[in-house]
């Protein structure tokens, strides 16, 4: 069962950045496009463990801050050749409040 | 004409290559990455092969590789990308006003878009006997299956033509058993790449492992032998050799029978644009059959550069341009090190350096023309081919290096690993990339694997020589040895990064002529390929902005590190290090309370001394900053930035016996004037107060050091990955001189130095005269520049400050709870 939560306004994330959402021990990173496309990954680089929250946006990428590893942000997948992915979260936006399905985050921090 | 496209709707468009090799393959690769479901493509190859390595015919005709080893892309690859791919079909006809092609079997492809990829073609001598049996060219696959067939039956070789490629083959003959003579025309061999000592060198070389040689001989005739094959060769000087087997390799045709019969323009090659399209628009042409600005290439760098304009054009992206390459050799012959580049001749007002040692078969020779390193050759001992080549490449003005330039760059202060090692005598299990722990196995493996070509694709694999880059030459070398050895031509300039082929420089000054104030502006002026750029362009960008129009242009935190979104250093678990400012390193007791009574507080796990003469509170947690801030209550620190670090400082004559200059008070002075300063990198100061020197002056950007008549300025050290002594700059006698003096090199750097060059680099860019000539020489420009970077300093506020006291960017502190 879904259980989608209201958990910010699409203007609390800077554009070509991110915000941290935390549930329980488990940090969300929240990112926002230039365009406006909010995508939420698990804050975790899938090569050492990053915070992605924490690196430059952009396009619909994010440059990871420890070893600059580029995410896509629409899969959590490492652009080729790095190999691996972020978990990645539902999300939707209605008006401007971002939703986030905390039973798919539980079913993670579970 | 309809140029229209339909782009993701309707029927496919239609791409047809003609020629299967290794820049025509490349250009698919680089369409298909780009846009996918762009085109039906069909292919048609002469050969019976997919796409091979061409380079590396010569390890497989020396028996050191096989055929299937050099395959790039396999049939299925084709089969994966839905590529229609015709082996054995020749290409005789293109109907450029019905848009189809037809092959010598009457198979016929329709196209939207044509790329002519149909490579050369050996030449050959046009003596009588020329077509005999035993007459062949050194291109193709069925080239070196004839002659490893030959070797098996017939014992007498003879190579036409000394050049690469003939060396290559007889070297290749002469291991597969024959007796090989070189015949060659030239007075000396490789006279396109080498100079007549270093030929000799290689020639005497050659003879040792049982080569022979003919110099200066003509060919009159191939003689026919009883059994109708070829039996001996005739010159016109009368002698004659016995000859099994002829191998002609004196050079190349770009091959544009296909392109003139069907009326596209062709002189020396089937001309292209900077766009590599044909006078047909509808046709492009790269590889060796094309001719951009009259030069037709037949190395693999330039071809893969061309390789990725003429996709991105087909992909409709239509941004890129080809602009020519310079390029260098190496032979690939195992046991000789070989390596040219540029003009290695020299004329008229060039002059040249010799290094010669014909008994160790070392020979060097470095030419020069107005302080820039033009050309080179290298036998013998090759180990900083890379190098020269870089600064040959850059234009550096090797003035400064003069005097070393010969001996390498670990003569010139590097303390990293390059070139120390020689790849080829390397383990795999030898580390070649320190700071990513890659080893040379990982780089081999990789490079076979892939099929990787460039330095730019191995770093982007295996991560070797992204970091710090000191190892770069020695992995090029690698590149050399295992891919083969044409790898490193580059652009003649090196554009910012892959958004954009503009240089540093050409971005600067177009921030600077037409005031651009905002990332956006730059990105839509200068015709940005991404819409907003990437981690490796924003941040220079975001710096040339603030920098050009300090008060003016928009800081953007998001087109910065997040250290400098922060303002503290992130740290391998997340957490963040905090530095506060410590004026030349001097502190009080009650700083030193509070610092202490912050640790406790927020169970800081580590306090540490730093090199710079700091408190370092490491592991502090990112919400946890702007209350640390205000806690300490002390300035920033600036340590994680680029920008203005620490000066360092000796006591000085205030306390010690042998000071001659109060050291501590002139740098405190020095870092409350440079203050929050930002720069294409850091910057750190120290300040001395005698010549023995305490604070280490000898490898900060700025040293001073006091004498007893003043205080002397040194700059551009640096005590990092590149070890350099900084260099005298100037004697002053009052402290406002040395603020002033140092300011102005400093702003000079500001404004001149690419994002990350450090100042030694900027300084071996430009050359420590031409900062003479700006700063010691013109009073009026040093003291422009000492108040411009004034005036930039006075609208910069403590970060620390407006975020703890001030609440500025709060989100960036704060998490969301769900």
């Amino acid at each position: 069962m879904n259980n989608w939560t209201d958990i910010l306004d699409v203007n609390d994330i800077p554009k070509l950045g991110a915000r941290v959402v935390r549930h329980g021990s488990l940090d969300i990173a929240v990112f926002r496009t230039a365009d406006d496309e909010i995508f939420a990954l698990e804050d975790r680089c899938p090569h050492k463990g990053g915070p992605l929250s924490q690196g430059i946006v952009h396009g619909r990428k994010v440059a990871c801050p420890m070893h600059n590893w580029n995410i896509e942000l629409d899969s959590g997948c490492a652009v080729a050749p790095d190999q691996g992915c972020a978990r990645e979260f539902p999300i939707k936006v209605e008006g401007s409040r971002v939703w986030l399905d905390l039973s798919a985050v539980e079913r993670v921090a579970a | 004409m309809d140029m229209s496209t339909p782009m993701g709707r309707g029927p496919k468009m239609k791409l047809v290559m003609v020629g299967n090799g290794m820049a025509g393959v490349r250009t698919l690769e680089e369409l298909l990455k780009l846009a996918p479901d762009l085109y039906d493509i069909t292919v048609f190859g002469a050969e019976p092969h997919p796409n091979y390595n061409r380079i590396l015919l010569s390890p497989v005709l020396a028996g050191e590789q096989t055929v299937d080893d050099i395959i790039l892309n396999p049939t299925d690859w084709y089969a994966e990308n839905n590529i229609h791919l015709y082996l054995g079909k020749k290409v005789v006809k293109i109907d450029r006003s019905a848009r189809y092609v037809e092959a010598d079997d009457g198979t016929r492809a329709e196209y939207d878009r044509l790329l002519l990829a149909t490579g050369s073609n050996p030449f050959m001598l046009p003596v009588p006997g020329a077509d005999l049996p035993g007459v062949i060219s050194f291109r193709d696959i069925a080239d070196v299956d004839a002659m490893v067939r030959a070797s098996s039956q017939y014992r007498h070789a003879v190579v036409i033509g000394g050049g690469l490629l003939g060396l290559e083959a007889a070297n290749g003959l002469m291991k597969r058993g024959m007796d090989v003579t070189v015949v060659h025309i030239g007075p000396w061999l490789m006279e396109r790449q080498l100079d007549e000592p270093a030929a000799r060198l290689l020639q005497k070389s050659l003879e040792e492992k049982g080569m022979k040689f003919l110099l200066q001989k003509q060919t009159a005739e191939l003689v026919r032998g009883e059994s109708g094959r070829v039996a001996a060769i005739t010159f016109k000087d009368g002698d004659s050799a016995p000859a099994d087997l002829v191998v002609m390799a004196v050079g190349i045709r770009p091959n544009t029978e296909l392109a003139e019969s069907a009326g596209l323009h062709c002189n020396r090659g089937i001309v292209v644009n900077d766009t590599m399209q044909t006078f047909d628009p509808r046709i492009y042409s790269i590889g060796e059959c094309a001719a951009h600005r009259g030069i037709a290439y037949g190395l693999v760098a330039p071809l893969f550069e061309q390789a990725k304009v003429a996709a991105n054009h087909l992909a409709h992206y239509g941004i890129g341009r080809y602009q020519g390459s310079v390029t260098s050799t190496k032979l690939k012959v195992t046991g000789i090190d070989l390596f040219s580049a540029g003009d290695f001749i020299g004329g008229e007002g060039t002059e040249s350096i010799l290094y010669s040692d014909p008994i160790g078969g070392v020979y060097k020779k470095l030419v020069l023309k107005d302080n820039k390193l033009v050309g080179g050759v290298m036998y013998g001992d090759t180990v900083d081919g890379a190098w020269y080549f870089s600064l040959l490449r850059d234009g550096k003005n090797v003035s400064e290096l003069r005097d070393h330039l010969m001996f390498g760059q670990d003569h010139c202060g590097n303390l990293g690993h390059q070139g120390i090692n020689k790849a080829a005598t390397m383990t795999d299990d030898m580390e070649v990339c320190g700071c990513n722990g890659v080893c040379k196995g990982d780089i081999v493996k990789a490079i076979r694997e892939k099929g990787l070509f460039t330095l730019e694709d191995v770093r982007k694999h295996t991560k070797a020589s992204s970091s710090c880059g000191s190892c770069t030459g020695l992995v090029e070398q690698i590149l050399a040895v295992t891919a083969g050895g044409d790898y490193s031509a580059t652009p003649k300039t090196k554009s910012m990064c892959g958004c954009t082929d503009h240089t540093h420089e050409a971005v600067r000054e177009a921030i600077r002529q037409n005031k651009l104030l905002t990332i956006p502006q730059v990105m839509t002026f200068m015709e940005w390929r991404t819409p907003n750029g990437c981690a490796s362009c924003r941040p220079a960008l975001n710096y040339y902005l603030i920098s050009t129009w300090p008060g003016e242009a928009e800081d953007d935190p998001q087109s910065r590190f997040i250290n400098e979104r922060a303002h503290a250093n992130i740290q391998r678990d997340g957490s963040y290090s905090v530095i506060p400012r410590m004026w030349g390193g001097q502190t009080t007791p009650a700083e030193l309370r509070r610092i202490a009574d912050v640790a406790e507080k927020y169970a800081i796990p580590t306090v540490k001394v730093t090199g710079g003469q700091r408190i370092d509170l490491l592991g502090v947690k990112k919400e946890d900053l702007p209350k640390v801030w205000a806690d300490l209550d002390m300035p920033s620190g600036h340590a994680y930035g680029k920008a203005l670090r620490t000066v360092k400082t000796c006591v000085g004559s205030e306390w010690c016996r042998f000071g001659t200059q109060d050291s501590t008070q002139m740098g405190i002075d020095l870092e409350k004037v440079f203050f929050k300063m930002w720069a294409p990198h850091k910057v750190k100061l120290a300040v001395s107060g005698c010549p023995r020197n305490c604070a280490e002056v000898a490898i900060k950007d700025v040293g001073i050091i006091g004498v007893d008549s003043g205080w002397e300025i040194y700059v551009a050290g640096n005590g990092g990955i590149k070890t350099e002594v900084a260099q005298f700059l100037v004697k002053v006698k009052t402290a406002d001189e040395v603020l002033e003096y140092s300011g102005a090199f400093l702003q000079l750097y500001r404004e001149e130095a690419r994002y990350l060059d450090r100042t030694v680099h900027y300084v071996e860019r430009v050359g420590l005269d031409y900062v003479k000539k700006k700063i010691l020489d013109d009073a009026d420009n040093r003291r422009a520049l000492y108040e411009r970077l004034l005036f930039a300093l006075s609208v910069e506020r403590d970060p620390w400050v407006e975020r703890a006291r001030e609440g500025k960017l709060k989100h960036e502190f704060e998490t969301v709870a769900a």
